[in-house]
């Protein structure tokens, strides 16, 4: 059984305001247990939220917790990581938040490599406003907005993370809390700007508009089309459709922003 | 104050000097015509400073960095004209729900839209009272000359910090592109962030108290910000009664000290029959319009404003009381005059001379106007 630390919450902020069955809470305890892990003190620590159900996370975590605006996330934190560089910094954002109206913060935070931990919780899905489709709905898939089925392809964040320039990016399920956990330690290890997304179920707003079962079978469904990434290299296109490829996907340093900009700092006084 | 010596420069350089002087040790920006030599400046002088400065991948970015480092500790300030000043009016809105200290510098510039971006224009004074959605409160001051562009600097600043609130700084074109020879002070007065008395308890938003001192994350207290409506603990809560609370606590906070917000200079005041009312770079037209009157044996007078927001009321309210006509020259189709209208109330007619095609407004326009009004004549 995986233990949640109490004081890495704000236990009177409980109950959640999540739905039954909602995958948001797994993540959220993974990030609290990567972070004891870390050993990072309390008031070093600050979590930054956009806006949607994910982005209320911070409210329940016993920490420096900003809940900013919709898709702003990364700019706010990219403000108070370079003015005080020894604070850790955990965005938690959902896939509408980060990769839609938030899309070109983060990819521009990735270009810079700024010490940044993106921690995208994944759930397919706008939910706070009650399941319309987002950029990470798979395609086909039906949304209050998509009632036909989604036409759009969606993204795979890993690849443009990568693309975009982060030095860190891993994914992992609910279905895998252990992997959510190690995933973030590494990514708060990388001096850089790292992804870890986090694919959860969303039960009430994606799960039964398609079809796909209750919480159970909806975890069920995360683990066994699962596939890690050193297998996955192994296998054809035609195998890897319709699976979750998990993992480690990229570790790689390259120069980080901040001791970039630091580096001119030491040089202009001399 | 002592005076260093007497140097040429630019409005926007002068109101990066003004920002370093008060300072401010983030700025966060985004290239725009005509506001860009502040961004210039700052990227240049800041690292000299041990300060940071960014270039954001877009002004909605910006304003969000400039916020997120004011909340880290730092005195923050953002620049921008017309189009980029409407994508920072998302987290204008959350900087002053939130309460977070930053100031905004609008370098005015003729719209809507792309319009024409090195004329110059008065149209965005409705935007910084209005520009966010929802009630709030805000302070905007509009600077006339190169020498006070750098002094409404140092005050906007010190604002900001001292009502923990966002301020906007209204340039326009003409006084951020016009060079005039300034003397700068070596010093200035600087207000610094309070710091609570007793940490004991830590509440980021005190209801019983207008302005309370914020504690920047990392240093010894953490706890919650968020743009919902929230409690004295900074956490979400929507009960109506607490909402109403926070919005009174937060236009009083602004209210209350109109004295030390408003700077407004007079000329030629005392026995005028036609006030000439006027800020930023229209008024240098509307000083030398009234000098010509002056000349000319009419009793014609001006009421200058380096305050939009708090409206200058009572200034107004006086001038309208001993005037029968105040004239509103402006570089937009009429926007401040609806204040100047609400506040005179119908004691004195209220009358505009107003250019929205990139163009200055010409002492001539303003003078005959008022010889107009002299002779009877209304409009």
């Amino acid at each position: 059984m995986l233990q949640i630390n109490v004081e890495n919450l704000r236990m009177q902020k409980l109950p959640h305001i999540w739905c039954p069955g909602c995958g948001n809470g797994i993540a959220l305890s993974a990030l609290t247990r990567a972070i004891d892990k870390l050993g990072y003190d309390h008031d070093e620590v600050a979590i930054v939220s956009g806006i949607g159900c994910s982005s209320r996370s911070p409210g329940y975590l016993n920490f420096n917790t900003l809940h900013t605006t919709h898709g702003r996330a990364i700019a706010f934190a990219t403000g108070l990581k370079i003015f005080k560089p020894k604070m850790k910094v955990f965005i938690v954002t959902g896939d509408g938040d980060c990769t839609a109206i938030g899309g070109n913060h983060f990819i521009h935070a990735a270009r810079r490599n700024i010490d940044l931990n993106v921690i995208l919780f994944n759930n397919n899905i706008y939910g706070m406003t009650g399941g319309q489709a987002s950029p990470m709905t798979p395609f086909g898939r039906t949304a209050t907005t998509a009632p036909y089925g989604t036409v759009e392809r969606n993204f795979d964040i890993m690849e443009l993370a990568k693309a975009a320039g982060a030095t860190f990016c891993g994914r992992a399920t609910a279905a895998h809390p252990r992997l959510i956990e190690s995933l973030i330690v590494k990514a708060a290890q990388n001096k850089g700007f790292s992804v870890v997304e986090a694919m959860l179920p969303c039960p009430i707003g994606f799960g039964r508009r398609n079809k796909l079962g209750g919480p159970v079978e909806m975890m069920k469904y995360l683990e066994e089309n699962s596939v890690r990434v050193q297998k996955a290299q192994k296998m054809s296109e035609e195998e890897l459709k319709g699976k979750f490829v998990i993992g480690e996907f990229y570790n790689k340093p390259a120069p980080e922003y901040i001791e970039e900009y630091d580096k001119i700092i030491a040089k202009l006084k001399k | 104050m002592s005076q260093v010596k007497t140097k040429l420069m630019q409005g926007n350089e002068a109101c990066a000097a003004g920002a370093l002087a008060a300072g401010v040790c983030f700025f966060a920006g985004y290239p725009i015509t005509p506001s860009t030599e502040i961004a210039e400046q700052m990227a240049l002088h800041l690292p000299r400073v041990g300060g940071k400065f960014i270039q954001m991948e877009d002004e909605i970015g910006a304003m969000a960095a400039v916020i997120g480092a004011s909340i880290a500790g730092a005195k923050a300030l953002t620049a921008t004209s017309g189009p980029g000043f409407s994508l920072k009016q998302e987290n204008l809105g959350y900087a002053a729900l939130t309460e977070i200290p930053c100031v905004v510098v609008d370098v005015q510039r003729l719209g809507p839209s792309t319009g024409n971006p090195t004329a110059p224009s008065q149209g965005d004074v409705m935007q910084a009272r209005w520009g966010t959605h929802g009630d709030h409160p805000i302070v905007a001051f509009s600077p006339s000359s190169v020498k006070e562009a750098f002094e409404l600097t140092v005050k906007a600043v010190n604002v900001s910090e001292k009502y923990r609130t966002p301020v906007v700084l209204l340039l326009d074109e003409i006084v951020g592109h016009m060079r005039e020879n300034v003397s700068l002070p070596d010093k200035v007065e600087v207000v610094e962030r309070m710091k609570p008395a007793n940490r004991e308890n830590y509440l980021p938003y005190k209801l019983d108290q207008e302005v309370t001192p914020l504690i920047p994350f990392g240093e010894g207290e953490y706890y919650h910000i968020t743009g919902l409506f929230h409690d004295e603990s900074g956490f979400p809560n929507l009960v109506p009664e607490l909402v109403t609370k926070k919005m009174d606590r937060l236009m009083a906070k602004i209210n209350n000290h109109k004295d030390d917000l408003i700077i407004t200079d007079e000329y030629a005041l005392e026995d005028a029959e036609v006030v000439v009312f006027t800020y930023g770079a229209s008024s240098r037209s509307a000083r030398r319009a009234v000098k010509e009157a002056r000349a000319q044996g009419l009793r014609v007078g001006m009421l200058r404003t380096a305050t939009i927001w708090p409206f200058p009321e009572e200034k107004v309210k006086a001038v309208a009381e001993q005037a029968k006509a105040i004239v509103v020259p402006e570089m937009n189709m009429g926007q401040l005059i609806y204040e100047v209208e609400r506040v005179a109330k119908g004691e004195a007619d209220v009358v505009g001379v107003n250019r929205y095609n990139g163009e200055i407004i010409t002492p001539e326009e303003i003078l005959q106007k008022v010889k107009g009004l002299m002779n009877g004549a209304t409009n």
